[in-house]
């Protein structure tokens, strides 16, 4: 079974490090396929970035996400560029605190979309005391939602992703995603 | 007790993998002027090479970067350079000063959109006639093209140790999608490594001698040897010997029949139900991985199509593309340019089958249901 995955928001938000984590802990720790890929433009900062993974118990062979399965969603830019790509009756995962479902609702309508939200940013401000982990908060919460990886493995990936010395934090942030939803 | 093998694994960049197999072949220098879509190479390699004692310099440019491998070649150390499209134009000098002075060196080409400075962030496979006609006279270069992020690392560590067989500058022709995706590799290890070969302390040893398998063992500098290089055309000894019709032919011939004479050990293609394929599709690099999921689409609706998988497009593998297509109506190759390694397939083979080209820039990866339409309408029941 192949799983396509697009996580799209700001550049700064950690979204190709939450793809990262996610082929990581498919490839290594729950010995399945993965490719992970992003776009890649000239801002570093503040521009729209968007990752891709695909996960999948077979040899991948077209790396490129065409129509994803799942599309998450941290910025009301990529939930509105991104989400015609979407397959009919996928599953969509928003931060309410960044994107403005509203403006989408007709096309999560017509095509069966099935929407959870996850309140990561306000989550990692509140919580956590830190914005940054924001994007494994959203890990947290694609784990509980699709089920795509196993939670031992996503803990494992995020532990050997993330900058020595920040791994309880990390994992914290983890475990409120995971509960958000 | 029984050996327990460890193999490594990782999740990581293709340019990060092609470090890890730089590494791995035992190169200790990295000359270079970082460039996207080619940088994570010299970043890993800058943090890596002085933890095993190895050196990364920053070149002012590209022409000094070869200059520098060039040179850190003779003194004895595995050197390799990795740039894009833009750098690699400058390189070419320095490439021919390989070539006719027999230095083994590895250099890198992540190919992104061109001509000029183009597209830095895409891909593409415009530089694949380049890798084989770009420097001046006549040369025959070995380069190697990667569809997987295992297949950098395992291509790098190839590329080193054909520089080291025979002498010569390989090339890694890479683009943008394989260079920057993520995927797992395995890095085992009981991986081949061939060292480099030293002459015996013999006094009759010549660095360029016209022998018969065309290969002779290098010398560092300052071993003795009297060891003189030159990009002039030079004698046995390496002293400049320009007007001799005679010395320049062998020299030549032996540099071009040391690779052609020895094909069989240095082509390599993967093919895939090509035997009784009406329609044969041919790729190489990253495109290869749209032509798999196309093929195996069309088999699923009856079609009789294989593919090529071709990974070593320099020396041109026609031996084995003609004996694998040898049945196929109708050829496809499949590239991230307007047609460079097309007329090569269309050379070899257009005396039996129709050869089409899918040729495709702007950067993005081929798209596999284009691919599949190609199929359907040539037709293949």
């Amino acid at each position: 079974m192949r799983v396509e995955i697009r996580i799209g928001g700001f550049g700064g938000q950690g979204v190709i490090m939450a793809g990262i984590i996610l082929g990581k802990a498919a490839s290594l720790f729950d010995k399945k396929e993965a490719v992970q890929t992003q776009s890649y433009g000239p801002e570093a900062r503040g521009g729209a970035s968007k990752c891709e993974v695909i996960i999948s118990d077979k040899t991948i062979d077209f790396p490129k996400v065409q129509h994803p399965d799942i599309l998450v969603a941290m910025s009301n830019e990529a939930l509105i560029k991104y989400i015609v790509d979407l397959k009919d009756d996928g599953t969509l995962i928003i931060d309410p605190g960044t994107t403005d479902i509203s403006n989408v609702q007709d096309y999560i309508n017509e095509h069966n979309i099935t929407v959870y939200q996850s309140p990561a940013t306000q989550t990692a401000v509140d919580d956590i005391g830190l914005k940054i982990v924001a994007n494994i908060i959203m890990i947290g919460s694609i784990v509980k939602i699709t089920n795509i990886i196993s939670k031992k493995s996503a803990i494992k990936a995020i532990e050997t992703s993330v900058p020595k010395g920040t791994e309880e934090k990390n994992i914290q942030a983890f475990e409120a995603g995971y509960n958000l939803v | 007790m029984e050996v327990v093998k460890i193999s490594e694994k990782f999740f990581i960049q293709g340019n990060e993998a092609c470090a890890k197999g730089a590494l791995k072949a035992g190169c200790r220098l990295f000359a270079g002027y970082p460039i996207t879509p080619s940088t994570e190479i010299a970043e890993s390699l800058a943090r890596d090479l002085p933890k095993v004692g190895g050196s990364f310099i920053q070149m002012e440019d590209e022409i000094a970067s070869a200059g520098a491998i060039i040179g850190g070649s003779w003194g004895g150390t595995k050197s390799m350079t990795a740039t894009s499209g833009p750098g690699f134009s400058l390189m070419q000098e320095n490439i021919g000063y390989a070539f006719i002075t027999e230095t083994p060196i590895v250099l890198i080409d992540v190919q992104r959109g061109s001509p000029s400075t183009g597209q830095p962030t895409m891909a593409a496979q415009g530089d694949m006639m380049q890798a084989r006609w770009g420097s001046h006279g006549d040369y025959e270069p070995i380069a190697l093209s990667p569809s997987s992020v295992q297949e950098f690392f395992d291509f790098t560590i190839q590329a080193f140790n054909l520089s080291e067989k025979y002498r010569t500058p390989v090339f890694v022709m890479a683009d943008e999608v394989i260079g920057h995706m993520r995927e797992k590799i395995i890095i085992k290890d009981d991986i081949e490594i061939i060292p480099r070969i030293m002459p015996n302390k013999d006094e009759s040893y010549l660095p360029f001698k016209n022998i018969e398998n065309g290969t002779n063992p290098m010398p560092s500098f300052g071993e003795g040897f009297d060891i003189h290089v030159t990009g002039l055309t030079h004698d046995e000894k390496g002293y400049p010997d320009t007007n001799d019709p005679i010395t320049h032919t062998k020299l030549v011939k032996r540099l071009c029949d040391k690779v052609l004479n020895n094909k069989d050990d240095i082509c390599s293609i993967e093919a895939e139900d090509t035997e009784d394929a009406d329609i044969v599709v041919i790729s190489y690099g990253a495109p290869v991985r749209s032509v798999i999921t196309a093929v195996k689409k069309a088999q699923k609706e009856g079609k009789k199509v294989g593919y090529i998988k071709i990974n070593t497009p320099w020396p041109f593998p026609d031996k084995q593309i003609k004996k694998l297509a040898s049945n196929a109506k109708e050829i496809i190759v499949v590239e991230m340019n307007l047609g460079q390694i097309y007329y090569e397939v269309d050379r070899i083979m257009k005396c039996q089958a129709n050869i089409h080209l899918m040729g495709g820039i702007g950067g993005l990866l081929p798209n596999p249901d284009e691919i599949l339409d190609k199929i359907n309408k040539i037709g293949g029941i």
